[in-house]
């Protein structure tokens, strides 16, 4: 896939796919002149000279020469000619996404701060995604779904996915799921914009091009009220992924390596620019896992240039006219990692922190009681293919209890209903079963934050039941999220493996951490 | 400090209206005498140093100036302290469970600080909050690096601020922490010029003095630089981004 991508993506930026205008070119054209070499386009595209806006010389006395893509979405969203990290702007918001957890307090801010009968900035700009606490009879949780309904009632809110039957998710059409998966699938997702969240993963929208970032309920609240906020434009990392992707490693794989190489707080404050022909190769989904985990680094965002994957991707799902930018040939970078990606080799992390980083084989004696495949960062329809790949490969059962909580219910009806390469025709939840795994669940945030004591494949109990009589050994437990913190997935003593979906079905395979090769090669 | 450092140069965007003074709702600040230590109490002692405006003063029209005038004022906490380490993240500060409670609403506000930081693991092994206790004896919270990382959840400085966590000190923040600390005003999230955590311990007597970027260890001895808060500061005071916003004329007075 490595081999056509580079091709695919520097072409596309003069796709005028959605009518973007010159606008979009005159922002493009430093970026032609950098790809040029590698361009074929049939297209006779105008060259004409950039716009050039009077900039502030840096304080260095240096004059600058050109933007990232961060810096140029914030700009364009701001109505500025140009911004430079360290600037405060206020930023129009183009979408701003709640949910069930921090939506009611949200709403609460924004009646008290700007009356009972204040009328949200925009009600086709917000979008309300119940998702994290919901097959549970926790009354409260319960209540926070039902003040989400009747706000957006109240509101006439265009993008409410509501769920009124728990006892059945399917008998729920409009009832989607973990929000930032159905954020994309819903269309919401478009390069250039900006898109807020009450959630840290909102990063994940990055995938598409655009400037994503989560936000707490008081600034979600000034949103609602005003379409605005103020940001602080951040400096640019910028990760350069190289070389093929070896069929064993994942989306998740590479985000872990860059989380253990930089550690949990070395992006604090910035943005993370993922580019490169590892990336330009990934999918949609692949490139959501990438840009989920920058906050697990302390990023405020994650960024990946939109290129023809991206344009097939939102084909059908949204009819909003978009502006991709890219970052200019002249722009600058705080640092630039490079990675070469063929050398790599499937990774975990080690509890309590995303950043422990060690090779899934190192860790081949660590026992585990459990495996959890879901969230918005191993529950996509990619991942369960990819769990049901090594399942397949093996033909064995697994030897721990195997979890499988879909993202959102068209995951959930493509596991039911995809056939997975190679298998003759078997869907994921034949061969899921086949394995013995529990029947995928009702799709959800689910385990992933512990949630309410009654969720789905909580972990509960600090020990493993059958591991107390041997001695008493912790909970442990493979998943596929994002976060490995102390109790995370519920009881604070559980340990937490962070992995690749192949990793997490290699781990349930054998019932220790294992490397997917084991099953793959 | 990102939240309020332009607060000035866009105010011109808002509408600016008349002033209407409000009492944070949420902070305790009774004058107290400063010093006078006692050992269970959160202390604070509010003195204004503004000769011409109170701290509650509008900031003038920053349409016509892009300077607001800044009043400048000192604020003092006086508390025990309670000690934490590394990548304190929220989850640890707050535990998913708890999250169905909703910050805007009185009671569940009030509930949701007697939860604050019982997500610490048992290595902890002094409790931050007595049980059936809704607040805790330390006002001042010590951490290391990257306090507050993880979930965005804005219920994390609200539960510290329901527990009548007054500052935070830390080596350093992750970013959404950070913003929600301020917005809400609930905790002045104040970051140290070295590691401290090493240094203190939990139940020492400190004093944090947010007009000197000082903190003094009493029990210890010692003395310490904070790096300064900044605009943050005076929106902190005001009780979060709304109220600064409203005495600043950056938007109008809410209806009564």
């Amino acid at each position: 896939m490595a081999a056509s991508s580079a091709i695919a993506s520097s072409s596309t930026a003069f796709i005028n796919k959605k009518d973007v205008g010159l606008s979009a070119f005159s922002s493009q054209s430093s970026f032609s002149v950098q790809t040029a070499r590698k361009r074929i386009s049939k297209k006779i595209v105008s060259v004409m000279t950039p716009q050039q806006t009077e900039r502030k010389p840096a304080t260095t006395g240096s004059v600058k020469t050109g933007m990232t893509m961060t810096e140029k979405i914030l700009a364009k969203a701001s109505d500025k000619p140009d911004v430079s990290p360290g600037d405060n702007v206020w930023v129009n918001v183009d979408v701003l996404m709640t949910h069930d957890v921090c939506g009611p307090g949200s709403i609460g801010i924004f009646k008290k701060e700007f009356g009972q009968n204040a009328k949200v900035w925009d009600r086709e700009k917000l979008v309300i995604i119940p998702d994290h606490y919901i097959f549970t009879t926790d009354e409260r949780a319960n209540r926070n779904v039902d003040i989400l309904r009747d706000f957006c009632n109240e509101q006439n809110i265009k993008y409410f996915y509501d769920i009124k039957d728990l006892g059945n998710f399917r008998a729920n059409p409009d009832y989607k799921g973990v929000c930032h998966v159905a954020l994309a699938q819903e269309g919401h997702c478009r390069p250039g914009e900006v898109l807020l969240g009450t959630d840290s993963h909102t990063c994940t929208a990055g995938a598409f091009g655009q400037f994503a970032t989560g936000i707490g309920n008081t600034d979600a609240g000034f949103v609602l009220g005003t379409g605005k906020i103020l940001l602080k434009v951040p400096p640019t990392l910028r990760f350069v992924m190289d070389g093929e992707m070896p069929d064993y490693l994942l989306a998740k794989d590479l985000i872990l390596q860059i989380i253990g190489e930089i550690s949990v707080a070395g992006a604090t404050y910035k943005a993370m620019e993922f580019v490169g022909t590892t990336v330009e190769s990934l999918t949609m989904e692949e490139r959501m896992t990438l840009c989920n985990m920058v906050v697990e680094a302390g990023g405020k965002n994650g960024v990946i240039p939109a290129d023809k994957t991206t344009y097939d991707y939102l084909e059908g799902r949204t009819s909003v006219p978009y502006e991709p930018v890219y970052s200019d040939e002249g722009a600058r970078y705080l640092k630039e990692y490079r990675f070469d990606v063929s050398k790599l080799e499937p990774l975990v992390a080690k509890p309590h922190s995303p950043d422990n980083r060690a090779l899934a084989r190192e860790c081949k004696d660590v026992k585990i009681d459990r495996v959890y495949i879901g969230s918005c960062t191993g529950g996509k329809t990619e991942d369960f293919m990819a769990a049901a790949k090594v399942f397949l490969a093996s033909g064995k059962k697994v030897k721990v209890p195997t979890f499988l909580v879909p993202a959102t219910q068209k995951v959930w009806m493509d596991v039911y209903s995809l056939p997975v390469p190679g298998s003759g025709g078997k869907t994921c939840s034949q061969i899921f079963e086949e394995a013995g795994c529990d029947t995928p669940a009702s799709p959800s945030c689910g385990a992933c934050l512990g949630g309410p004591k009654d969720t789905y494949a909580r972990m509960n109990e600090a020990q493993a039941s059958y591991f107390i009589m041997l001695g008493g050994c912790w909970q442990v437990c493979v998943s596929t999220t994002n976060r490995n913190f102390p109790g995370r997935m519920g009881h604070k003593e559980g340990q937490i493996y962070l992995a690749s979906p192949y990793t997490a079905a290699a781990s349930a395979l054998t019932g220790y951490v294992t490397d997917p090769r084991e099953f793959l090669q | 400090m990102a939240a309020s450092t332009a607060l000035s140069s866009s105010i011109t965007t808002f509408k600016s209206s008349s002033f209407q003074p409000r009492a944070s709702s949420i902070k305790p600040l009774p004058s107290i005498k400063f010093p006078s230590i006692s050992s269970n109490n959160p202390l604070i002692s509010h003195s204004v140093s503004a000769p011409k405006n109170s701290t509650v003063a509008p900031l003038r029209s920053a349409a016509a100036s892009t300077t607001p005038e800044t009043t400048k004022t000192a604020t003092t906490f006086h508390g025990l302290c309670y000690v934490l380490g590394d990548n304190i993240d929220t989850d640890q500060i707050i535990p998913a469970e708890y999250l169905t409670l909703v910050p805007s609403n009185p009671d569940e506000y009030k509930k949701l600080g007697s939860y604050a930081l019982c997500g610490l693991p048992s290595s902890y092994q002094t409790r931050f909050i007595e049980p059936g206790e809704f607040t805790s004896k330390y006002s001042i919270v010590i951490g290391g690096d990257n306090f507050g990382c993880g979930s965005s959840r804005e219920h994390a400085p609200v539960a510290l601020g329901a527990a009548g966590v007054l500052a935070v000190v830390a080596e350093s923040y992750a970013r959404i922490f950070f913003r929600n600390s301020v917005s809400t005003g609930e905790v002045y999230p104040l970051e140290s010029e070295k590691r401290i955590c090493e240094e203190c311990k939990t139940g020492d007597v400190l004093t944090v003095e947010i007009g000197e970027s000082r903190l003094i260890n009493h029990t210890t001895g010692k003395e310490y630089k904070l790096k300064p808060i900044g605009d943050a500061g005076p929106v902190i005071e005001a009780g979060g981004i709304f109220a600064y916003a409203r005495k600043a004329g950056m938007i109008s007075a809410r209806e009564a």
